[in-house]
């Protein structure tokens, strides 16, 4: 590639001759910027020397190279010296003026403020978002309870295709990885127990163990949280891109409620499966407790079972099942919500699934604190 | 005649079975705007991105500068690419850089400038788009279609490529939007000496600013030439969309040429 040269010759009287040469492109700028910069009109020896740039020999000039020239050139002249060009080319000419025609500063960044106040700024909006998006989430469920109940009084008006749909997706499909979680916790939990209870020889109390955190907490909040992520998350983005397609206006100028036709099939087959799913759960919990139980402890099957009916009361599973329709329709709706708040970018589709997750797990995990307290208070 | 910078020779593209182009030849001639028109699905766009490097041709061969796409090195098609330029349909400014950076990233990542240069040059070519200065710290998501399409226009400038491919620049812009973008790329292209590859619907962009037109049906290159040729041509296509209310309206200084 060719290069771009530069040479520093004294010229007549004390002043400055700088000949320029080859290729004064964008490739060789960098350099040439280098030698240039060095050079520099304020120089204390040459306060005021003229400055005679010659283009004589150059060869290829492109924009990047004549700012060069011409801010060499502008640079001197502001300092109250004579400087010219020499030996242009009618076409140099041309690309020098087109340059000096757009000498306008712009600014890169927007201005930054200082540290402690955008600090103080993110804090003060964050805890403001906070409180908007419950305001709206709150409104939110009055909306969805609102249609449903219009939908329970005029039931034809329910969507059954895309409700089964939705169970099909959000139940169904998800049955191997709830499962296969929910067993190896079932696991887990049986080793660790055991551990720790052979300590006491009580290691016959495993069950208990397994049985009681399976059935009332375990399965039921990992089951909340795989749907968080994998189905709240696919509702806000659905429904996002929707929204970004300006599907979900058009829904409306057809005078068709998104809320009906969009958020009410996701909920309502939320609610549906995850029970579902969480009893499913519950029976790969204990079957694999049961099986490390078999496996590690020499507990037969028999055994474990008898043991179970002793150690839990029907009350034990009903606690868990009880969370289950709560959490399914906290994630539903912070899915839908987040879907339906995702302005027209596809950036914002990402941002708002993100956020949906985050949220669905977080609802959950507070009420089943509050769930827990709950049932504590009333003595199950 | 000046000497071809693209030069294209039975040209094949297919998506799966179906097939966009076949034995499509082209010329591009230094110093000219080529305007490339077509209906709906014949694949201009595709033509574009597949000169650019986006997409694998089945079969031919394109030339861009004299060398052969399919046989230069990695090394070799990275030099290549800093000589041209490509402005996409809405700008595809990368929406977490400011107007300024965007134009800044080419020179960071090919040629190392130092910061201070690089933003000197950045700011000229947000001038030479006909942009405020306020608008270099601006992020693409604050500024309107037409501003985006010039920054789009001046990242693609960034390095001063001797070669631009626009794709629809003037769609989605007002008439008046339209008809300032049209006059600043044929001054661009006057004041740098630029080679345009111009991908369009607008039939005023062809009469204002294009120098030849190609025009894509068929599967392939119809017939390229100045608009005087495309006026006097009897295919029913070029017929309907040169001759149409709309094209009428587009051409008043040439009525009675075409009839």
């Amino acid at each position: 590639m060719a290069d771009g040269w530069l040479k520093l010759a004294g010229g007549e009287g004390g002043g400055v001759l700088l000949q320029a040469g080859g290729h004064w492109d964008a490739r060789n700028v960098t350099h040439l910027d280098r030698q240039l910069r060095g050079l520099g009109p304020m120089d204390a020896a040459q306060p005021k020397s003229d400055l005679t740039l010659d283009l004589g020999q150059v060869e290829r000039l492109d924009t990047a190279g004549a700012w060069l020239l011409y801010r060499t050139l502008k640079e001197f002249r502001d300092s109250g010296a004579r400087a010219e060009y020499a030996g242009l080319s009618p076409a140099h000419a041309a690309m020098l003026e087109v340059v000096a025609a757009n000498d306008q500063p712009c600014e890169i960044e927007p201005p930054r403020s200082w540290a402690l106040i955008t600090i103080l700024d993110h804090l003060g909006r964050g805890v403001l978002d906070v409180a908007e998006e419950a305001k709206q989430q709150i409104a939110f469920l009055g909306l969805i309870l609102a249609t449903l109940a219009g939908t329970l009084r005029h039931p034809g008006r329910l969507r059954l295709v895309p409700l089964v749909y939705h169970m099909e997706k959000v139940g169904l499909n998800a049955l191997p990885i709830v499962g296969l979680i929910s067993f190896l916790i079932g696991v887990v939990l049986a080793y660790q127990g055991a551990t720790q209870l052979q300590r006491f020889g009580a290691e016959i109390f495993v069950v208990n163990l397994i049985a009681v955190s399976v059935l009332r907490e375990i399965a039921i909040l990992l089951t909340a949280i795989v749907v968080a992520g994998r189905s709240g998350s696919a509702f806000t983005a659905e429904i996002g891109s929707m929204v970004v397609n300006e599907e979900v206006d058009a829904m409306r100028t057809l005078g068709l409620d998104p809320i009906e036709v969009l958020v009410l099939p996701r909920v309502l087959a939320l609610v549906i499966t995850l029970p579902l799913l969480a009893f499913f759960a519950d029976m790969m919990g204990l079957f694999g407790g049961m099986l490390m139980c078999w496996g590690a402890l020499d507990i037969s099957p028999g055994l474990f079972l008898e043991r179970l009916q002793g150690a839990i009361s029907p009350w034990s599973f009903w606690v868990g099942m009880i969370k289950a329709p709560v959490f399914a329709f906290l994630i539903a709706m912070v899915g839908c919500l987040e879907g339906l708040r995702v302005t027209r970018s596809a950036e914002s589709v990402g941002q708002q699934t993100t956020r949906s997750v985050v949220t669905g797990i977080f609802l959950v995990i507070v009420f089943d604190a509050v769930f827990s307290i709950f049932f504590a208070t009333v003595g199950v | 005649m000046a000497e071809a910078i693209i030069k294209i020779q039975g040209l094949k593209t297919q998506f799966g079975d179906q097939i966009i182009h076949q034995d499509l030849d082209l010329e591009v001639r230094r110093g000219e705007i080529l305007g490339i028109v077509g209906g709906s699905g014949t694949g201009k766009s595709v033509l574009l991105r597949t000169i650019v490097g986006l997409n694998r041709p089945a079969a031919g061969r394109i030339e861009v500068f004299g060398e052969d796409l399919s046989k230069i090195t990695p090394a070799e098609r990275l030099a290549l690419e800093q000589r041209w330029g490509v402005l996409f349909q809405d700008g595809a400014l990368f929406s977490s850089l400011t107007v300024a950076q965007n134009i800044e990233v080419p020179m960071k990542e090919h040629l190392g400038m130092p910061p201070r240069l690089r933003d000197e040059i950045a700011a000229l070519k947000i001038a030479m788009v006909g942009l405020p200065p306020e608008a270099g710290s601006k992020y693409p998501s604050e500024l309107s279609g037409g501003m985006r399409k010039r920054a789009g226009l001046a990242r693609s400038l960034a390095l001063d490529p001797d070669l631009i491919f626009l794709d629809e620049p003037t769609a989605g812009l007002d008439p008046i939007g339209a008809a300032n973008f049209d006059q600043l790329i044929r001054q661009l292209q006057e004041n740098l000496g630029l080679t345009v590859f111009m991908v369009t619907h607008d039939l005023d962009s062809l009469h204002a600013i294009c120098d030849r037109i190609a025009v894509l049906a068929d599967k392939r290159v119809l017939v390229v030439g100045p608009m005087a040729d495309m006026l006097r041509h009897e295919h029913p296509w070029l017929r309907e969309y040169f001759h149409g209310p709309r094209a009428r309206a587009a051409q008043p200084k040439l009525e009675g040429v075409g009839g």
